[in-house]
C-alpha cells in the first residue's frame, strides 16, 4: 500500500536528533528574501523594457537609476516611455499582484478553504459595485479625478465586510468560517445583480465600466502606486504578523481556539486588513480574477503550507505572475491591448485545473 | 486540589435547554467520564467548558473563572481533543505538534525556544509519532492522526485534558493505545481528565469518576462504582444495561 511505503520513508529519516529545528516554524533568511526581491526587480525591469517599443533592459535600468538618484537623463524618447507610461503601470501591477496574492493566501488559510480569495468573501464584488457606481454616475472628488472611484470602492468593500460579518454573527455567534463563506457567496450573487442593474441605467458609460470590470491598469500613476504601497505595507504587515495563527486556522478553527489563539480577534483583524487591501486593489485595477487563487496554490506547492513561508512567497509570486500577465496583455495582440483580468482568468483557470489535477493525483 | 469546577452549568439554544444546571468538579488525578444516551448534553458540556458555546453558570479552572482567562492562559489550563480532525493542507506531523506550544510563545516570532523543542520531542516520543514527524498528515490513518493531535495536547501540557469521544472512529488497537497514553499522562501530579465516552466498558475501565446524564440533566454523579449501578444506568438509558453488557461479554467467555 503506498501510504505504508511513505510511512517507512518517514521513519527512516526522522530520528529524534533530526527533529530539532529544521521543521521549526520559521520564515526565510535575509539572503532568501534578497533573492526573491532580485527576481521581482529583474521581472519588473524586463516588463518595463518589453512592449510595442522595445527598450534594452540596460537602458531601462539606467533611466530608472538616474531617476531615483536625480541624475541627468539622456535625451531619448525611451525616458518618457519608461518613466511616464510603463514604470508607474508595472509598479501598480506588481503591487496589485502582491496584494491580491497575499490576501488570497491569508483567506485560504483563515477560512481553511482552498477556493477562498477576495471574491469568496464578497468583498471584491462590493468594491466593484462602489467603483461602478462612481463611474456610472460620474462621482468624483475635485482635483482628484481617480479618488471618487477609489473612495467608493474602498467604502463599499468595508461596507460589504460589515454586512457579511454582521449577518454571520447574527446567525452564528462564533463567526464560523462556513457561515462567512456561505454569506459571502450569497452576498456576491446579490451584488452582481445590483451591478447589472446599475450598468443597465448607465449605458453611456458601458464601455468604460465593462473594461474596468475586466480589470485594467492602463493609465496607472505613481500616486496609485503610492496608495497601493502604503496599503500593502500596513495591511500586509498585519497579515504577516499573524502567520502562525493562520497555520492554526488552516488546521481547524476549533483547534486554533484550543491551543490558545484568540480566534475572533485574529479573524476580525485579518478580514479587515484583507478587505481593505482588496478594496484598494479593485479601486485602482478593477476586477482582476484568479491572482489571489492561483498564486498561493503555486507557492504552496513549492514552499509548503506553513504561512511563515507561504505568505512571503505569495507576495513575490503574485507580483511576478501579474507583471508577466500584464506583459502578455500588452503585447500579445499588439497594438490592441487586452484587459489584464482576461489574461489572468485565461491563464489562471488553466493553471488551476493543472494544480488541482496534480494535487488529486498526489493524494490518490 | 480542585483543578476544574462547573457550577449550575446551563446551555440553551433558543427555547431549547441542552444542559440543565449541571455541576461537577475535578480533583488532581481524577478521570471524569461523561456518560449517557445520545442527546444527553455530554458534548455540549465539554464545548461550553472549553468556551466553545455560550452558557450560564460558572466554570472555574484552578479557582479562576475561565471567562476571565486570556486565550493562551485558557490553553495552559484546558486542552481539548476532538473526535475528528480534517486538516486540509499538507502540514507535517511535527508542525502540528509544535502548534501545541503556541500558548507559551504566542506572536509572530514565537515557537523557537529550547523548551518548546524539548516539549515537542517528548510529545512525539510519548505518542510513538517520532518516526512520522516529517510526514504529511494527509498520509496518516485515522489512528495516527488522532495520536498526532494527542501529541499536540501533550506538548501543550494543560492541567486538564478534555476529550470529546476521542476513540469514536478508531479500531480496537488504536482505542487501547489512546486510552493507555492518556492514562499514562494522568499519572503526572497536577493533572485531570474529563471525557465523553459512549463505551461504558472503557469508561468503567479507565474512569475514576462519572457523571451520568439524560436530556441535559444529571442522573447520577460520583465515583465510577457509585454511578455505574444498574438502577442509574437503566434509568438513563431506558434499558437493562447490565444485562445487555453481560450478554455481550458472555459471547466471548463461552468461546
Amino acid at each position: 500500500m503506498p501510504r505504508n511505503r511513505i510511512q517507512k520513508q518517514g521513519g527512516a529519516d526522522a530520528s529524534p536528533s533530526t527533529l530539532s529545528l529544521a521543521a521549526k516554524s520559521g520564515g526565510y533568511s535575509a539572503a532568501q528574501i534578497a533573492l526573491f526581491s532580485l527576481a521581482a526587480v529583474a521581472t519588473l525591469l524586463f516588463c518595463v523594457s518589453a512592449g510595442s517599443v522595445g527598450i534594452p533592459v540596460s537602458e531601462t535600468f539606467a533611466v530608472i537609476w538616474n531617476a531615483v538618484f536625480g541624475l541627468p537623463q539622456p535625451d531619448s524618447m525611451a525616458v518618457s516611455i519608461i518613466l511616464s507610461v510603463r514604470l508607474p503601470r508595472v509598479l501598480c501591477v506588481a503591487l496589485t499582484g502582491a496584494a491580491l496574492s497575499l490576501c488570497g493566501a491569508a483567506m485560504q488559510g483563515l477560512l481553511r478553504n482552498p477556493l477562498a480569495d477576495g471574491s469568496t468573501l464578497g468583498v471584491s464584488s462590493g468594491a466593484s459595485l462602489g467603483a461602478v457606481i462612481a463611474i456610472a454616475f460620474g462621482i468624483t472628488i475635485p482635483n482628484l479625478p481617480f479618488a471618487g472611484t477609489m473612495v467608493l470602492a474602498m467604502g463599499f468593500a468595508f461596507l460589504s465586510l460589515v454586512i457579511i460579518l454582521s449577518l454571520a454573527y447574527k446567525i452564528d455567534f462564533s463567526l464560523s468560517t462556513n457561515t462567512i463563506i456561505l454569506i459571502g457567496v450569497i452576498y456576491s450573487m446579490f451584488v452582481s445583480s445590483i451591478l447589472s442593474l446599475v450598468i443597465t441605467f448607465a449605458s453611456d458609460h458601458l464601455k468604460s465600466i465593462t473594461f474596468w470590470t475586466m480589470g485594467s491598469l492602463l493609465g496607472a500613476s505613481y500616486s496609485n502606486a503610492l496608495v497601493l504601497l502604503i496599503a500593502l505595507v500596513v495591511c500586509g504587515a498585519v497579515i504577516l504578523r499573524y502567520a502562525r495563527e493562520l497555520n492554526a486556522f488552516s488546521i481547524g478553527e476549533d483547534n486554533a481556539r484550543h491551543i490558545g489563539v484568540p480566534v475572533r480577534k485574529v479573524k476580525f483583524l485579518l478580514l479587515v486588513c484583507a478587505s481593505a487591501l482588496i478594496g484598494v486593489c479593485v479601486s485602482i485595477g478593477g476586477s482582476i480574477g484568479f491572482v489571489g487563487l492561483v498564486t498561493p496554490h503555486m507557492a504552496r506547492m513549492i514552499v509548503g503550507p506553513d504561512h511563515q513561508r507561504l505568505l512571503p512567497a505569495s507576495v513575490f509570486g503574485g507580483a511576478v505572475f501579474l507583471m508577466l500577465a500584464d506583459l502578455v496583455a500588452r503585447v500579445i495582440l499588439n497594438p490592441l491591448e487586452l484587459p489584464i483580468g482576461v489574461v489572468t482568468s485565461l491563464i489562471g483557470a488553466v493553471l488551476f485545473i493543472v494544480i488541482f489535477y496534480r494535487s488529486r493525483r498526489v493524494r490518490a | 486540589m480542585t483543578l476544574l469546577e462547573a457550577k449550575d452549568l446551563t446551555v440553551r439554544y433558543g427555547a431549547l435547554t441542552i444542559v440543565d444546571h449541571v455541576s461537577f468538579s475535578l480533583e488532581e488525578g481524577d478521570w471524569l467520564m461523561l456518560v449517557g444516551p445520545n442527546g444527553a448534553g455530554k458534548s455540549t458540556i465539554v464545548n461550553a467548558v472549553s468556551q466553545g458555546a455560550p452558557y450560564t453558570g460558572e466554570v472555574r479552572c484552578l479557582g479562576r473563572d475561565v471567562k476571565r482567562f486570556r486565550a493562551n492562559e485558557l490553553a495552559k489550563c484546558l486542552g481539548v481533543l476532538s473526535q475528528t480532525h480534517t486538516v486540509g493542507y499538507a502540514f507535517t506531523v511535527e508542525s502540528i505538534v509544535r502548534l501545541g506550544r503556541y500558548a507559551y510563545s504566542p506572536g509572530a516570532f514565537g515557537g523557537s525556544r529550547d523548551e518548546d523543542d524539548e516539549a515537542v520531542r517528548r510529545a512525539l516520543e510519548l505518542t510513538g509519532m517520532t518516526p512520522f514527524a516529517k510526514q504529511s498528515v494527509l498520509t496518516l490513518s485515522g489512528g495516527e492522526l488522532q495520536r498526532t493531535f494527542l501529541a499536540q495536547i501533550f506538548a501543550q501540557n494543560p492541567r486538564v485534558l478534555i476529550l470529546d469521544e476521542p476513540t469514536n472512529h478508531l479500531d480496537l488497537v488504536y482505542q487501547k493505545q489512546v486510552f493507555e497514553l492518556i492514562s499514562a499522562w494522568l499519572k503526572t501530579p497536577g493533572r485531570a481528565v474529563i471525557s465523553v465516552v459512549h463505551d461504558l466498558s472503557l469508561a468503567k475501565a479507565y474512569g475514576t469518576h462519572a457523571l451520568l446524564l439524560n436530556q441535559g440533566k444529571t442522573v447520577s454523579s460520583g465515583t465510577i462504582d457509585e454511578v455505574f449501578t444498574p438502577q442509574s444506568l437503566n434509568a438513563a438509558y431506558d434499558m437493562n444495561v447490565s444485562e445487555w453488557m453481560r450478554t455481550m461479554l458472555s459471547q466471548w467467555t463461552e468461546a
